[in-house]
């Protein structure tokens, strides 16, 4: 990365920690727009975040670091989410989040396998999110036929 | 059928549940062949989506599971359908009070919202004293649907009566019990009823700002709940003058990150401030120190959306909270929005008053299983809610009953298994799930959790599996007792309810394997 870079993303964590800062409880807003607009939280991000909102670097390490949606390093090119949920287990949840994680290979070059525990359509399961987007009734089949593009 | 207009009119859910069977694809093929478009909620009957409906002299016809090349034969009224939806007997044998208008309205319409009856119960209740919104919610019986039962007349009178400079209600919308769906759904198809519940309870106790906590794995109710919001602003609704009437109201809608504890209302408290989702000691109850050490309302979406009708005008001769508590059972009043989930037929929404009998719901509304084999055994009320045998499914569903049983009703989540499941399996997950999503405050939960799982591990392999049946139960003591909140207090619950009701899937595997099949 080099440093006119580094630069223009500090400027930008700083602008958007600002807007917030008059907020109430700004930080998990905060922490949302970063993971929108850069795609993950830098070590670096956080230090300014916390010099933004008065708040120490282990306050906002810490915060960042409970929460399942933040992360800290770069997400692959596509992302499938599977529910590990009672309701999707229940129709064969387990064994499509087994066997799609044995086999992530064949759904593309650069794709992360990930687990979520209820997407709040437990009756439709097995549900799933394809970069984002909820799908219902899942299947090996149909993961296949969703994610052709991506090969 | 002849159509009432030149163009078709159709209903195509909008909802998250049926977007993900389709649905948005479905409305863009109607809309391509020249149709008028409404994205409705989605009516409960989940199996049959995207459930479109077909405006027609008759009423709204509707069929069930419509794909794009079933567009033309929709509108020629050609495909064979379910009748006019209103009249279906899975519906109409139902009492939709929360639900009234989920799937009917457009959820988008601030004045359809009103033309179906929406702020009736606001008007009401701004032209009463506070105390009196307060008593007529405490008359109505209404108890909180976020799982504890407490009821929301007492906890406002509480928050009503704690004098402060500044108060707060908030909405807990984290739902994330695996088998709930139905905060999602009320929210995604009749987001003003929200508004409208959340602006009541703001007056009666006091209350100048609102927040919604809502999980990040519901984009689409985050996005139906903001333009909501933003209508209920232009209109007057909310804001420093709410219809006139001098109460001042801001409601703002906050997202989680992926936290199931956030459910809880106290790690819900600290999130909603910016810090780590843990959960905080009791006393103080939030009611008296909530966000920021102020009073705090904290309801959950069910039980603020019921507050508009039990607000509403007197409907021959018997006001809203009478007509509330004339509905249900014993000390649980009004309806439950039961969800049907899981290994189930016909999987989705059913509200009734309380004491409808769980079998009832399973084997009658829900039509037994979707995979055909026999039901084994629902869990009810979300992960921390017990697994209970289909030999206990004359139940009654209240409060009370579920209790006496060694159950709970949590949220109204009934997720149906079939008999291939397995249950040493399922009391793992729950301690798997445990591990995963504690807070890490207490330590029976956060490490009692991980030891729960090993233990576990070593029943199903076989090893020692008395010895280890008593160090389990002995870990769920531990965590029952010895946790701050019902994250660690109730992960025992689902366990030790698989152990009882199913002991032999936790016998040695080549004992599982001789004996008769399960």
């Amino acid at each position: 990365m080099t440093t006119a870079s580094t630069t223009d993303r500090a400027a930008l964590v700083r602008a958007i920690a600002t807007q917030h800062a008059a907020d109430r409880g700004p930080l998990l807003p905060v922490l949302h727009e970063l993971m929108e607009e850069l795609g993950h939280i830098a070590r670096d991000d956080v230090e300014t975040v916390a010099d933004v909102l008065n708040l120490s670097v282990a306050e906002v390490h810490g915060v960042v670091s409970f929460y399942h949606d933040f992360r800290t390093e770069p997400s692959a090119a596509h992302t499938v989410a599977l529910c590990r949920g009672e309701a999707c287990q229940s129709v064969g949840a387990q064994a499509l989040y087994d066997g799609t994680r044995a086999r992530v290979d064949r759904l593309g070059a650069d794709v992360e396998v990930a687990e979520v525990f209820c997407l709040g359509n437990c009756a439709l399961g097995p549900s799933g999110t394809l970069d984002g987007r909820l799908h219902g009734r899942l299947s090996a089949e149909r993961l296949d036929a969703l994610t052709e593009a991506w090969r | 059928m002849a159509l009432t207009a030149p163009t078709a009119r159709v209903f195509v859910p909008g909802d998250a549940a049926a977007v993900s069977v389709g649905a948005d694809e479905v409305a863009a093929a109607f809309e391509a062949a020249g149709a008028q478009v409404v994205r409705n909620g989605s009516r409960g009957m989940l199996w049959l989506e995207p459930l479109v409906e077909l405006d027609t002299d008759a009423g709204r016809v509707g069929c069930g599971n419509v794909t794009p090349a079933d567009v033309a034969a929709v509108l020629a009224g050609e495909k064979t359908g379910i009748g006019v939806v209103d009249e279906h007997p899975w519906l109409t044998s139902q009492q939709r009070v929360s639900f009234a208008r989920v799937g009917v309205v457009d959820p988008t319409s601030i004045t359809d919202y009103e033309a179906h009856g929406g702020w009736a119960g606001l008007r009401r209740a701004l032209s009463l004293a506070p105390a009196e919104v307060v008593e007529e919610v405490t008359a109505s019986g209404l108890r909180g649907r976020g799982g504890a039962g407490f009821p929301a007349g007492i906890k406002w009178k509480t928050v009503l009566e704690t004098s402060s400079d500044l108060k707060f209600v908030a909405c807990n919308f984290d739902e994330g019990d695996s088998g709930t769906f139905a905060d999602r759904m009320i929210v995604e198809g009749d987001p003003f009823s929200l508004v409208e519940g959340m602006t009541i309870a703001a007056h009666a106790v006091g209350a100048r700002e609102g927040y919604v906590y809502v999980r990040s794995e519901y984009p689409h109710a985050v996005a139906a709940l903001r333009r909501a919001v933003d209508a209920s602003y232009t209109h007057g609704y909310l804001g420093h003058d709410v219809l006139g009437s001098g109460l001042a109201f801001d409601l703002h809608v906050r997202v989680g990150a992926g936290a199931y504890i956030c459910g809880e209302e106290s790690s819900m408290l600290e999130s909603l401030e910016g810090r780590r989702g843990e959960v905080r000691a009791k006393p103080p109850i939030p009611a008296i120190q909530g966000l920021w050490g102020r009073p705090t309302a904290v309801n959950n979406v069910l039980t603020l959306c019921a507050v508009p009708m039990i607000l509403s005008d007197t409907v021959d001769g018997s006001p809203g909270w009478q007509r509330y508590a004339d509905l249900g059972t014993g000390r649980s009043r009004g309806t439950q929005v039961f969800q049907l989930a899981g290994n189930v037929k016909q999987g989705g929404i059913v509200e009734l008053p309380f004491g409808v009998s769980l079998g009832e719901l399973v084997e009658g509304y829900g039509g037994g299983t979707l995979s055909g084999r026999p039901v084994r055994v629902a869990q009810v009320g979300g992960p921390l809610g017990a697994y209970v045998p289909a030999s206990g499914f004359d139940v009654p569903m209240d409060y009370e009953a579920l209790a006496e049983s060694g159950a709970m009703l949590g949220h109204g989540g009934i997720v149906v298994f079939d008999e291939t499941v397995d249950m040493a399996r399922m009391a793992r997950f729950a301690m798997e799930f445990c591990s995963i999503e504690s807070c890490g405050k207490c330590t029976p939960c956060r490490v009692g959790s991980t030891r729960g799982v090993e233990t576990i591990d070593r029943i199903i392999a076989g090893q020692d599996v008395a010895a280890n049946l008593v160090l389990l139960e002995d870990l769920c003591e531990t965590l029952t007792n010895g946790s701050l909140c019902a994250m660690g207090g109730l992960t025992p619950m689902p366990v030790q309810s698989a152990i009882r009701h199913f002991p032999e899937d936790f016998e040695p595997q080549d004992i599982k394997q001789s004996g008769a099949p399960v």
